[in-house]
């Protein structure tokens, strides 16, 4: 099913998201790919961090964006040129996130954007902190840069093309690969495909 | 015997890492666009024409066709009477890499050390095979390899007893294990023979082959043919997300080998398998 969304987005969004939609996302998403994952997951372990008094990871100082709610996409782009947003900006392989991902989950994001396979572990999260698990086409670095209007380095800027940028999108183009009930579109959408030409 | 300034090299390997990285060969583009206008998978034909659209807007705005420009990998091949005057021609190539990924917008995707992860910020140092050949002309070729299917390659050490059969299927093995990872699409491109180290290199080099070609040699050839049909009977598709377009090519190169072993390397390619030669 084709839907237009907005990011961020909250747990009700989540649980309209099924695996097999494809989705035109809006808004506002952050980048970060392995190196910033690795910084953010070693602070968060190292603030010994507790939410007793309310108060955010981000209001913290402990990591530099609010993951309440938010979409990460797993990018890094080549540099923009002279008058352009960003560079070429397709997904990078989600796998290699799947080690910070349970953590990172349990903090409040709701979406990641990526390609390729989850691990089971990040399966498990994803179902039971209620998030999606987005694929974009990888490989469309061109085409997807022409759908972030806006972008800023925010943090981890000695990183280069891992930096953490926020983002401005429109329009998006994404597909559900795995919902927060565990539906995974890699396993089903090769089953049927087999099955409809037998 | 012919002398060649390295210096004039810089600037051509500059040129070469720009155009590789923002236009694909034609031979390439049209597998791409005939495989396009086959898929028959819904989800897949839209995958696929995401991909043309992609290659049409990388060289409208003169922008990488993918983020990852990878790291740059050269096979240059030094005919024997040819003699290099000047700086060495590592340290030429190297500048042109690093001149051609600051002035073509290029990411800079390469890490001093592989646990220091420090980026050299100019995607220095390049990968590069020598070979000395005959003739009096340097030829250089640039294959930038990205890592989503890089990561995905295999090395499989076979027993002869395995003969074709382990063959084909420890390719079709790397393939199914690579699926929605490696951006299919893909190129595959497998070593057969040599040692372990020279099959990585020969399954890499068969990655620089002209888009539906084959090997010269008639058991080669078939199997190519073989390997390419059953991994796409596999219904991993476009994106891993179904369709019959999982693999555009299977290109093997084959060398000798040990009485005692068969050694294979599967090097995956997505499908923006770019290279460009030059022959100086």
């Amino acid at each position: 099913m084709e839907k237009h969304i907005n990011a961020p987005f909250d747990k009700k969004q989540v649980k309209d998201l099924k695996a097999g939609d494809y989705v035109y996302i809006s808004g506002t998403i952050y980048s970060a790919r392995d190196a910033a994952h690795k910084r953010m997951y070693d602070a968060i372990l190292a603030s010994e961090y507790s939410d007793a008094d309310g108060k955010t990871l981000y209001e913290k100082g402990v990591i530099p964006f609010d993951l309440t709610n938010n979409v990460i996409y797993y990018l890094g782009p080549t540099p923009a040129k002279e008058g352009q947003v960003i560079g070429s900006a397709g997904p990078t392989t989600s796998t290699r996130m799947d080690k910070y991902t349970p953590l990172i989950l349990s903090k409040g994001l709701n979406g990641m954007i990526g390609k390729g396979k989850r691990g089971q572990a990040v399966i498990d999260s994803i179902i039971k902190d209620q998030a999606v698990y987005f694929a974009a086409v990888g490989g469309a670095g061109a085409l997807l840069s022409g759908c972030i209007k806006e972008s800023e380095v925010i943090a981890y800027d000695d990183l280069g093309a891992e930096a953490i940028r926020k983002m401005r999108v429109e329009n998006f183009p994404a597909i559900v690969v795995i919902d927060c009930q565990g539906n995974n579109l890699y396993e089903t959408a090769v089953e049927d495909y087999r099955n409809s030409r037998t | 015997m012919r002398i060649i300034k390295t210096e004039s090299i810089i600037d051509v390997v500059k040129d070469m890492c720009i155009k590789a990285n923002i236009h694909l060969s034609q031979d390439m583009e049209d597998t791409i666009r005939k495989a396009a206008a086959e898929e028959d998978s819904k989800l897949g034909r839209q995958i696929m024409n995401q991909l043309c659209d992609n290659l049409d807007i990388a060289a409208r705005d003169e922008i990488a066709i993918c983020q990852d420009t990878g790291m740059a990998v050269f096979f240059v091949n030094i005919g024997q009477d040819v003699h290099l005057e000047g700086m060495n021609i590592t340290d030429a190539i190297n500048e042109g890499v690093r001149r051609g990924y600051k002035e073509g917008y290029l990411r800079k995707s390469v890490v001093s050390d592989p646990l220091l992860r420090v980026n050299t910020n100019d995607n220095t140092p390049a990968i590069i095979h020598y070979d000395i050949v005959p003739g009096d002309k340097l030829e250089i070729t640039i294959a930038p390899k990205g890592f989503g299917s890089e990561n995905m390659s295999r090395v499989f050490m076979l027993k002869p007893a395995d003969g074709e059969e382990g063959v084909k299927e420890a390719i079709v093995k790397a393939v199914m294990e690579a699926g929605p990872n490696a951006c299919p699409p893909v190129f595959v491109g497998v070593g057969l023979g040599g040692d372990f180290e020279l099959s990585a290199e020969l399954a890499k080099k068969a990655l620089t082959r002209k888009a539906g070609e084959h090997s010269k040699l008639p058991h080669i050839a078939r199997i190519e043919e073989e390997v390419l049909d059953t991994i796409n009977k596999s219904g991993i598709g476009p994106g891993g997300l179904g369709g019959k377009t999982t693999a555009l090519a299977v290109n093997i190169e084959t060398y000798a080998t040990h009485i005692a072993g068969m050694p294979l390397a599967v090097n995956m390619c997505c499908h923006v398998n770019r290279h460009v030669t030059v022959v100086i």
